[in-house]
């Protein structure tokens, strides 16, 4: 499904290379983890799939089911099904949730050729997923994002994830500032959309968010490549041992 | 002894010419004539104004008015002037002036309110012009201001309005203001505005050019509210020609008690200068003037403002957001003056602008005059271009990049519209807003969100 081969990416304006000659698969169906140190590149990784404008791609390519992303923009990344969940969600003040998330979901099925949804339809998927994830009202006719604590910034995430329905799903570091429920709510939201036509990427430093969102795959990043791959019993190693025999590895 | 002549301008000569020329026929004998004699005499001291004076150091009025254009007449009527006369854009009874001059057989006077009286300026002035004189007299913080000297002495026509005290007007008095553009022409014209006591109205004025010939416009709008009053204010400049020059003053005398709050909008406003003079003449008084200028082309919107704190325990806000692409100017000058005895005085200034290409231009320069001690006043200032990290959340959702950024644009002129309280009037600023964000290059056409 996700193929990323040699991707060697460095900060537009700067020398300073993130990504070099990075390979990783994640299939359809699987949950792929990667762990690694900070700065071991693993956000930019995440922001170069995405279509982020700060980073020059200096060599490789990235494929969706087949498609080269790296000749798209951000939006046409989204319609052809790749989702992001940041780490830190932006927040945009005047923009009403609401606007914003029917404004989205109209702009990735007009983007595949499908009808607008119907305003009647799209409150009651909303509110349909937003239950689900205990999103109350109030935050739904909220600015986007203003005034949102950081676990309702990441269930927003995951609400809009569950809305526009993606084939690749990346998690960065979703846990990152997440209370033991709220973790709770956000891994079973991530769960409740596994599924046999759709992959997942899971960005974490840690082995915590693995125990709710168990993953098929681990992979190590470190300076910028994958450096070791293996199953979910890799976490727990790093758990135990930590990152420091990789940085020198690498 | 050296005689010292100061150097005219061909305009300035040209408008020494008109004011001797026309003087005798504008309205108001007795005191209105000595007051408009006297506001030339200190035009043509002054000249017009121009960079090297601080107040007007971005806007250079003697270098934009090359030609003193002739003041405009009755105009015969173009069909664009009863076409638009046609429309009626906000919900409330609306007075009309053609070129300045009040026009009341478009103007709705069998509707007048309970409790308003509404006249043309030059019949006022015929009538009683000691009355109007007083009520023309300028603000000090405004007496040395020579576009407003101009104002005075040639002011034609314009509307009176009087509510009441006590009077509780429901919907909107709409004051619409139509250059004909049947020819190139300088329109003069001032409205007055007199609230009473405990009144509570909403005014709107709407400035539009409806023909092909640009104008020299200088129009102002002067309020005397009385206490306890509540006002709002909402004047939109639209449907300008980019050779349009045009001064909007807005001069208010608060009383104590009394809540003002303006906003004003600036679409397609050829060139511009938007000052406002504020005197808060009793306590507890508190005034809102806010703003919207969204740019393109080569055009240029100057907000300069004085709120003067004359009086304890006065509240002063003031909010621009200013959006500019080609090469267009936004300018914002704001200042706020408390005076010594001004004490508790709470005055915050913010203007914001957008910058969407290399070539368009924003000037800030916000300004304190404090004398007294126990106040708290504060004022913030930014330039920035469209958040990259934001349009990428939004193009990370699906959203295309022409989309994503009218919502951010519309998001951030959005905070001050929001304030128009009145439903009608707020829904034609925003519509007026879209239009202008529909009208960037790859928008997105309407629906498609």
């Amino acid at each position: 499904m996700l193929e990323i081969r040699n991707l060697t990416v460095k900060i537009a304006d700067e020398d300073k290379q993130i990504l070099n000659g990075l390979n990783l698969t994640v299939n359809a169906g699987e949950v792929a983890a990667i762990m690694g140190p900070n700065g071991s590149g693993k956000s930019t990784l995440s922001y170069v799939i995405a279509g982020k404008e700060d980073y020059e791609v200096l060599d490789g390519e990235i494929l969706l089911n087949g498609e080269n992303l790296l000749e798209m923009e951000a939006d046409a990344r989204a319609a052809a099904g790749i989702f992001l969940a940041f780490q830190y969600p932006l927040e945009i003040p005047g923009v009403a949730t609401m606007t914003f998330l029917k404004a989205a979901m109209n702009a990735q099925r007009k983007a595949r050729g499908e009808a607008e949804l119907l305003t009647p339809d799209f409150i009651k998927q909303v509110n349909a997923a937003a239950d689900k994830l205990g999103i109350n009202r109030d935050m739904l006719r909220r600015p986007l994002n203003v005034g949102f604590s950081g676990g309702e910034k990441k269930r927003m995430e995951i609400l809009q994830m569950a809305l526009l329905a993606p084939s690749m799903c990346i998690l960065d570091e979703t846990d990152s500032g997440l209370d033991i429920d709220a973790l709770r709510i956000v891994a079973d939201g991530v769960n409740a959309l596994r599924a046999q036509n759709r992959g997942f990427l899971v960005i974490t430093h840690y082995q915590r968010l693995l125990d709710h969102i168990v993953p098929d795959t681990v992979h190590v990043m470190s300076k910028g490549r994958i450096v070791r791959s293996g199953g979910k019993e890799l976490a727990l190693e790093l758990e135990k041992n930590g990152y420091a025999a990789y940085s020198e590895a690498a | 002894m050296a005689l010292i002549t100061p150097l005219k301008t061909a305009a300035e000569q040209q408008l020494v010419e008109q004011f001797a020329s026309i003087k005798a026929e504008l309205p108001g004998a007795g005191a209105m004539r000595k007051l408009r004699e006297e506001a030339f005499a200190g035009f043509e001291t002054k000249g017009l104004p121009h960079r090297r004076l601080e107040s007007w150091r971005y806007t250079d009025l003697r270098n934009l008015v090359r030609e003193a254009m002739p003041l405009a007449r009755r105009p015969a009527r173009p069909q664009a002037v009863t076409d638009r006369l046609a429309l009626q854009t906000i919900a409330g009874t609306r007075y009309v002036t053609i070129d300045g001059i009040f026009s009341p057989g478009d103007s709705d006077l069998a509707g007048i309110p309970p409790g308003v009286s509404v006249r043309g300026l030059a019949e006022a002035m015929t009538e009683a012009p000691d009355a109007i004189a007083a009520a023309f007299a300028l603000p000090e913080v405004a007496r040395d201001d020579s576009a407003l000297m101009l104002n005075t002495a040639f002011a034609q026509d314009g509307i009176v309005v009087e509510i009441a005290p006590g009077t509780e007007v429901a919907q909107p008095i709409v004051l619409l203001s139509l250059g004909s553009g049947a020819s190139e022409a300088a329109i003069v014209s001032r409205s007055l505005v007199k609230i009473g006591a405990g009144a509570k109205v909403t005014i709107v004025e709407l400035h539009e050019g409806v023909g092909a010939a640009p104008v020299q416009l200088n129009h102002a709008t002067a309020f005397i509210i009385g206490d306890g009053a509540e006002v709002e204010h909402v004047r939109m400049v639209t449907r300008q020609r980019a050779e349009t020059v045009q001064v909007q003053s807005l001069l208010a005398d608060l009383g104590a008690h009394v809540s003002f709050d303006s906003v004003a909008v600036a679409v397609n406003c050829g060139v511009l200068r938007q000052q406002s003079f504020l005197r808060y003449g009793g306590e507890h008084s508190r005034a809102a003037l806010r703003g919207i200028n969204l740019l393109r082309k080569q055009e240029h919107s100057d907000v300069t403002l004085v709120m003067d704190h004359a009086a304890a325990h006065g509240e002063s806000r003031e909010l621009f957001k200013t959006i500019v692409e080609g090469e267009g100017t936004g300018v914002f000058q704001g200042k706020v003056i408390v005076r010594q005895h001004s004490q508790k005085v709470d005055g915050s200034m913010k203007s914001h602008a957008l910058l969407l290409n290399d070539g368009a231009t924003m000037f800030n320069k916000p300004e304190l005059e404090i004398f007294a001690d126990d106040v708290v006043c504060g004022h913030g200032a930014t330039v920035a271009q469209i958040d990259g990290d934001q349009l990428f959340y939004l193009m990370a959702r699906g959203l295309p990049r022409p989309q994503a950024e009218a919502l951010v644009l519309a998001a951030f002129v959005g905070e001050v519209s929001d304030m128009v309280s009145d439903e009608g009037v707020r829904e034609i600023v925003s519509r007026e807003i879209d239009c202008w964000l529909g009208q960037r290059d790859g928008a997105p056409k309407p629906g498609a969100a």
